[in-house]
């Protein structure tokens, strides 16, 4: 079970920019695992982050990650790695440069900073490149020198604004790869990402932000039924679809019922799923062989869009 | 003190004096500093030869110091050091660095001023020393060797070197917090410099609240404006105080300072403006 201290809570915070809102009245409490923030540009996704990280601070409320308050840093940095959106580095350094400062001012000696140095360097595949400058590096590899600093001390809770932009294909599926190992590793994430199916594919939760606000947290599943005026979908893969349809239309709380394009499944709209389930129990029975059910929506582009709108959430 | 701290304020420095010492937006601080060096060179090539006068020489060289050394290099020296610790890191949208590290921000703080003062006080004083050197270049041996250990050559130029060190603290520090605390670093230098510039029309007891009041108490020759001079009859002599009170009092003002620029950074948030 996990206590006030094994989480990040945000207490009623609310961050005003002059007049402009930021976010406001934000209430949360993340447990490990990866959580990812998904909302569109201007939603409050990188300020929550910079709140949590003491880059800036709250107008109102309070934060506390694993008990600490984000204006500690020498505290909280010693359990936190923040791979910023910021593309701008310290003047003249090169990729090593930059992650072995790093370790120095956290406290390592020499030795044990050029060791976690080049470990991390490793991990993000930039050794070639580590002794070259990074105003030369290319925007993956910006990226990917960001990632290797922000996990170079082995931290706890690791905060990942856009960490995939500008990776290519293979780096992008073996940093997801990372992000998986890390999150069963006990470790929180925090991911931001406007890249829906892959937010989809790593997150054990989600938070959806617009104008500021929080609009939904939690698993997908469970955020998805709270969204009770858009009727769940489920895919039934059975093998006489058109009966099947015929008998589910007797149950009133089934919207809508649609024969899937290849002939072979059925796509249901329901206002209850737990009675459909129990309904479908019956039905196959009467001679349906049904070969799958599968929920059609509960993922979080859909989800993203029946909160927010049709339009593809940006950075 | 907690000895993690000293190892951070080592790794600030590791990285600041790279950027104090050998960036190009400091070039004109070593313009700044070796001016007069080349003045004192010239002038001393000119004077080879020629008889000499030391006294008028000492009291070009009191002058030189006290209103373009210490009011105008070493100050706008400063500015350009010091403002730009935290202020030219804003600029370059590279301070998050810092911020994300566990460090605490008195101690980055800390570490940067240690960083630009050791840049200053190598810059400034190594400056002030050969201008002494070359001022008296065209004297002949023996002379030197006099005014240098029977009279009070070492004495005048130990003076100058720690007074030049005291500026490079007492404004250091100044500029370091207005760099913390203004988006323009140009408003607080204007307001500084005039202020510094007009000590000397202050009631006296507000000559004590800048630097070069006790930047001049502690210089080896007074120049004080003569009857007759332009707005000589404004000004207010206040007495020269003593170099066991200048001292600590400029450090005193010094650590204030810092106490404040501490408790700023302390809040400070990253706002890149775009």
């Amino acid at each position: 079970m996990s206590g006030p201290n094994d989480r990040i809570v945000f207490d009623n915070v609310s961050k005003f920019y002059g007049d402009v809102l930021g976010v406001n009245r934000v209430n949360l409490s993340i447990p490990p695992g990866i959580t990812s923030l998904v909302g569109p540009n201007g939603s409050g996704k990188t300020t929550l982050m910079n709140l949590l990280t003491g880059l800036i601070r709250p107008t109102r409320g309070h934060i506390r990650i694993l008990g600490i308050r984000p204006d500690e840093p020498e505290q909280l940095f010693r359990l936190l790695g923040y791979c910023t959106q910021f593309d701008t580095f310290p003047r003249g350094f090169t990729g090593y440069q930059f992650v072995y400062s790093y370790l120095r001012l956290y406290g390592c000696g020499h030795g044990e900073a050029d060791d976690l140095t080049w470990r991390a360097i490793e991990r993000v595949n930039l050794v070639d490149a580590a002794n070259r400058k990074i105003a030369g590096y290319s925007k993956g590899m910006r990226q990917r020198i960001k990632l290797a600093q922000a996990t170079c001390h082995g931290p706890s809770i690791l905060v990942l604004d856009e960490p995939l932009n500008g990776l290519d294909p293979l780096v992008r599926s073996e940093t997801i790869a990372l992000f998986k190992q890390l999150a069963e590793e006990g470790m929180h994430l925090i991911v931001s990402s406007h890249i829906l199916h892959e937010v989809d594919a790593i997150s054990d939760q989600v938070i959806i932000l617009s104008n500021g606000y929080v609009v939904a947290e939690g698993q997908i599943r469970g955020v998805r039924d709270e969204i009770q005026e858009h009727p769940m979908q489920i895919l039934i893969r059975c093998n006489r679809p058109g009966a099947l349809a015929s008998k589910i239309f007797e149950h009133e709380y089934v919207v809508e019922a649609r024969i899937h394009a290849d002939g072979k499944g059925l796509l249901v709209k329901t206002r209850d799923a737990s009675r459909f389930y129990l309904a479908l129990n019956h039905i196959a029975m009467n001679g349906v062989t049904i070969e799958s059910i599968a929920p059609a929506d509960d993922d979080v582009n859909s989800v993203y869009e029946y909160l927010i709108g049709p339009e593809e959430p940006t950075k | 003190m907690n000895p993690l701290w000293w190892s951070q304020i080592a790794a600030v420095l590791r990285i600041e004096m790279k950027k104090t010492f050998f960036s190009r937006r400091g070039l004109w601080v070593y313009l700044l500093a070796f001016f007069p060096l080349v003045l004192f060179a010239v002038y001393s090539i000119r004077e080879f030869g020629r008889p000499s006068n030391f006294g008028r020489d000492t009291n070009v060289f009191a002058t030189v110091f006290q209103v373009f050394y210490l009011r105008l290099a070493i100050f706008f020296g400063c500015v350009g050091i010091f403002m730009n610790l935290f202020r030219g890191e804003v600029l370059d949208r590279s301070l998050h660095f810092y911020f994300l590290a566990p460090i605490r921000r008195e101690v980055l703080l800390a570490g940067k001023f240690i960083a630009g003062l050791t840049a200053a006080i190598v810059i400034f004083t190594s400056s002030i020393a050969l201008q002494f050197v070359a001022l008296y270049a065209h004297y002949d041996a023996e002379t030197m060797r006099d005014y240098m250990l029977r009279g009070n050559g070492i004495g005048h130029l130990i003076a100058y070197v720690g007074v030049t060190a005291l500026a490079c603290v007492g404004y250091g520090c100044v500029f370091l917090a207005a760099g913390v605390l203004m988006r323009n670093p140009i408003v607080p230098a204007a307001l500084i410099l005039v202020w510094e510039a007009v000590n000397n029309f202050l009631p006296s007891l507000l000559q004590k609240f800048s630097v070069i009041f006790y930047l001049k108490s502690l210089c080896p020759i007074q120049i004080a404006p003569e009857a007759g001079e332009a707005f000589s009859f404004l000004t207010i002599a206040a007495n020269p105080i003593p170099a066991y009170v200048a001292v600590p009092g400029l450090l005193a003002l010094a650590v204030l300072v810092l106490i404040f620029a501490a408790a700023r950074v302390r809040r400070m948030e990253i706002a890149y403006v775009e």
